[in-house]
C-alpha cells in the first residue's frame, strides 16, 4: 500500500508526470480549439444579425444543430463519421486505401464546433447592444462597412462580450474531458490509466478534478488581466 | 394650403429593387447548402434503410430514451431539492455557511460532470468497507445510481446558482414592503419574493433542464444503457452510422420541444408584464 504522496510524485514512482502530460493535451486542445470557435462564432452571428433572411436561417439552423446534440454524441459524429466520408473520397481516387481522423483533431473539430455555436450566441447579443448610431457615424465619416465593423463596432464588441465568452472558455476546457471517450491521452484519462493500475480511483479521480479546479483559476486570473487591458466595465450598456 | 397638400402629393421614391447583393447571394447558396445536406442525409437513410436493424434495435432506442428521461428527471427534482439549502446557505451572512456553499458550487460548476461522475462511480469502490458497513454499498454498486447520485448534486450547484440570483433579482424594495405590512419573512417569501423569482428563474432552469439532457449523454461511459448507451452498443454491434444519426435526431427533438415548450410558458406567465 503506497502513501497519497508517491502516488502523486513525480517519476517512475509517481503519476504526477504523466498527468502532468495530460494537462498539456487537454491546455493544448482547448487552446487550438479557441482561435477557430471564436472565428467561425463570429461569423455565424454576423450571419444572425444581417438584414438577409436567408443568411439568418441559415446562423440559426447552425446553431440549433450544434446546441440540441448532446456534445458526446457531437464528437461520436465526427469521430466516426469523418472517416467514412474520408474513405468515400479516398476511394474515388485510389481504391483500396483507408483513412482515419486523429481522436486530437475530431476533438478539435467537435469542441470548435460545440463553441462556435455558444459564442455566436454570446457575439449576437453584444452585436445587439451596439446602437445603430455607430454604424451610421461610422458611414457618415466615410468608412466603408468593412472599416466600419473592424474600427469601431469590433473594439467595442469584444468588450462587450468578454465575460459571456470567458464563461464559454471555462466550458469549453470542462468538455475537452468528453474527449476522452475517443482515447485522446487527456487529464481524464492519464487519471483513469493511474486509478485503474493502482487501484486508487477515488484519488485520481479527485485529484484530477482538483486540475480542472486549478486550471478554471488560473484561466480566471487570465480573463480579469484581458479585461483589465481592454478597460472591460468601463462601457456599461 | 394649396403648397402644402402638393407638397404631399409629391410621390416616395420607390423602395430600391431588391439585387441580388453578396449577402444575399452568400445566404442563398448557404441554406442551399444545409438543404443538400438535410437530403442527403434523408439520402442516406432510405439507402441504409434496414428493416431488420429496425426490428432488432428501435426497442432498445425506445428504452434508452426512458432511462434518459427518467435519469434525467429524477436528478433534476433531487436536485432541486438539494438546491434549496444550498442557495440558502450561499446568500446567509455566516461567512462559514456561505463560504462551505460557495466550495459547494465552485467545485461542481469547475469540474467536468464526467470527472465528477467518474470519481463516483469509480472512486466509490474505495470505500466500500465503510460503505458497506452502513450498508449502502448495494445502492452504489448499481452504474444508474451513481449516475443519479453525481448528476444530483451536479445539478444542485448550479439549480441553486439559478435559484440565488433569480431571489436577489426581486428588489429588497418588496422585502421591505411585505416586512411593513407585517409578513413575517417565510410568508413574504413565499407569496411575494419567490413568484416574481421564479419568472425570472424559468428560462435557466429550461436551460438547465437541456444540459442536463444533453450531459446525460456521457452515462454510456460508465455503462449505463441510456439512448447514447444504446447507441454506442448498437454501432458496436452492426457498424452501421445511421445508429449514431438517429440518436442525434431523437435529442435534437427532445432538447428542440423542451426550449419551444419553456419560451411558450415564459410567454403565457408573463402576460401580465407586457404592456
Amino acid at each position: 500500500m503506497q502513501s497519497a504522496l508517491t502516488l502523486l510524485s513525480w517519476g517512475p514512482e509517481g503519476w504526477l508526470d504523466d498527468i502532468a502530460a495530460g494537462v498539456f493535451v487537454t491546455v493544448c486542445l482547448a487552446l487550438a480549439t479557441l482561435p477557430f470557435g471564436l472565428t467561425l462564432g463570429f461569423f455565424v452571428a454576423l450571419a444572425k444579425q444581417s438584414e438577409e433572411p436567408s443568411l439568418r436561417l441559415a446562423g440559426n439552423i447552425y446553431t440549433t444543430i450544434f446546441r440540441g446534440i448532446p456534445e458526446l454524441l457531437t464528437l461520436f459524429l465526427i469521430f466516426f463519421g469523418i472517416p467514412l466520408i474520408l474513405q468515400y473520397i479516398v476511394r474515388l481516387v485510389s481504391p483500396g486505401t483507408s483513412a482515419d481522423v486523429n481522436s486530437f483533431v475530431a476533438g478539435m473539430i467537435a469542441l470548435c464546433f460545440i463553441f462556435s455555436s455558444y459564442s455566436s450566441e454570446v457575439f449576437l447579443s453584444a452585436f445587439r447592444a451596439i446602437p445603430k448610431g455607430q454604424y451610421e457615424g461610422g458611414y457618415s465619416v466615410g468608412l466603408s462597412s468593412g472599416q466600419t465593423m473592424r474600427l469601431i463596432v469590433l473594439p467595442q464588441l469584444i468588450r462587450i462580450a468578454l465575460p459571456g465568452l470567458a464563461n464559454l472558455w471555462l466550458i469549453l476546457l470542462k468538455d475537452t474531458a468528453l474527449v476522452s471517450a475517443v482515447g485522446l491521452n487527456e487529464i481524464l484519462r492519464q487519471s483513469g490509466v493511474a486509478a485503474r493500475v493502482t487501484k486508487h480511483a477515488f484519488l485520481f479521480y479527485g485529484f484530477a478534478g482538483l486540475i480542472y479546479l486549478l486550471l478554471a483559476i488560473v484561466s480566471s486570473f487570465g480573463i480579469n488581466a484581458i479585461e483589465r487591458a481592454v478597460g472591460g466595465s468601463e462601457v456599461k450598456r | 394650403m394649396s403648397l402644402a397638400t402638393d407638397t404631399l402629393k409629391v410621390d416616395r421614391p420607390p423602395p430600391p429593387a431588391r439585387g441580388w447583393s453578396r449577402q444575399r447571394i452568400l445566404g442563398h447558396v448557404l441554406v442551399g447548402l444545409w438543404i443538400a445536406l438535410g437530403i442527403g442525409m434523408v439520402v442516406y437513410l432510405v439507402a441504409a434503410w434496414n428493416p431488420e436493424f429496425f426490428q432488432k434495435y428501435a426497442p432498445g432506442y425506445i428504452s434508452g430514451l426512458g432511462i434518459t428521461l427518467l435519469l434525467v428527471a429524477i436528478s433534476i427534482v433531487l436536485g432541486a431539492i438539494l438546491s434549496v439549502p444550498i442557495a440558502y446557505a450561499r446568500m446567509s451572512k455566516n461567512p462559514i455557511l456561505s463560504g462551505f456553499a460557495y466550495a459547494y458550487v465552485y467545485f461542481f460548476r469547475g469540474t467536468p460532470l464526467l470527472a465528477q461522475t467518474f470519481l463516483v462511480y469509480y472512486g466509490v469502490g474505495s470505500f466500500r468497507p465503510e460503505l458497506e458497513m452502513v450498508g449502502l454499498w448495494g445502492f452504489f454498486r448499481e452504474a444508474f445510481n451513481c449516475a443519479i447520485f453525481a448528476f444530483s448534486l451536479n445539478t444542485a450547484a448550479y439549480q441553486a446558482e439559478i435559484l440565488r440570483g433569480a431571489i436577489e433579482s426581486v428588489p429588497r424594495g418588496q422585502w421591505e414592503g411585505a416586512a411593513s405590512l407585517g409578513l413575517h419573512k417565510l410568508q413574504t417569501m413565499w407569496k411575494i419574493i419567490l413568484p416574481q423569482a421564479l419568472i425570472v428563474a424559468l428560462r435557466p432552469y429550461g436551460n438547465e433542464i437541456i444540459l442536463m439532457i444533453k450531459g446525460s449523454a456521457i452515462v454510456a461511459i460508465i455503462t449505463v444503457y441510456d439512448l447514447m448507451g444504446i447507441t454506442r452498443l448498437t454501432y458496436a454491434r452492426t457498424f452501421d452510422f445511421q445508429s449514431y444519426i438517429w440518436a442525434a435526431i431523437i435529442y435534437l427533438i427532445i432538447v428542440e420541444t423542451l426550449r419551444h415548450g419553456v419560451e411558450w410558458i415564459e410567454r403565457r406567465i408573463t402576460i401580465h408584464l407586457h404592456r
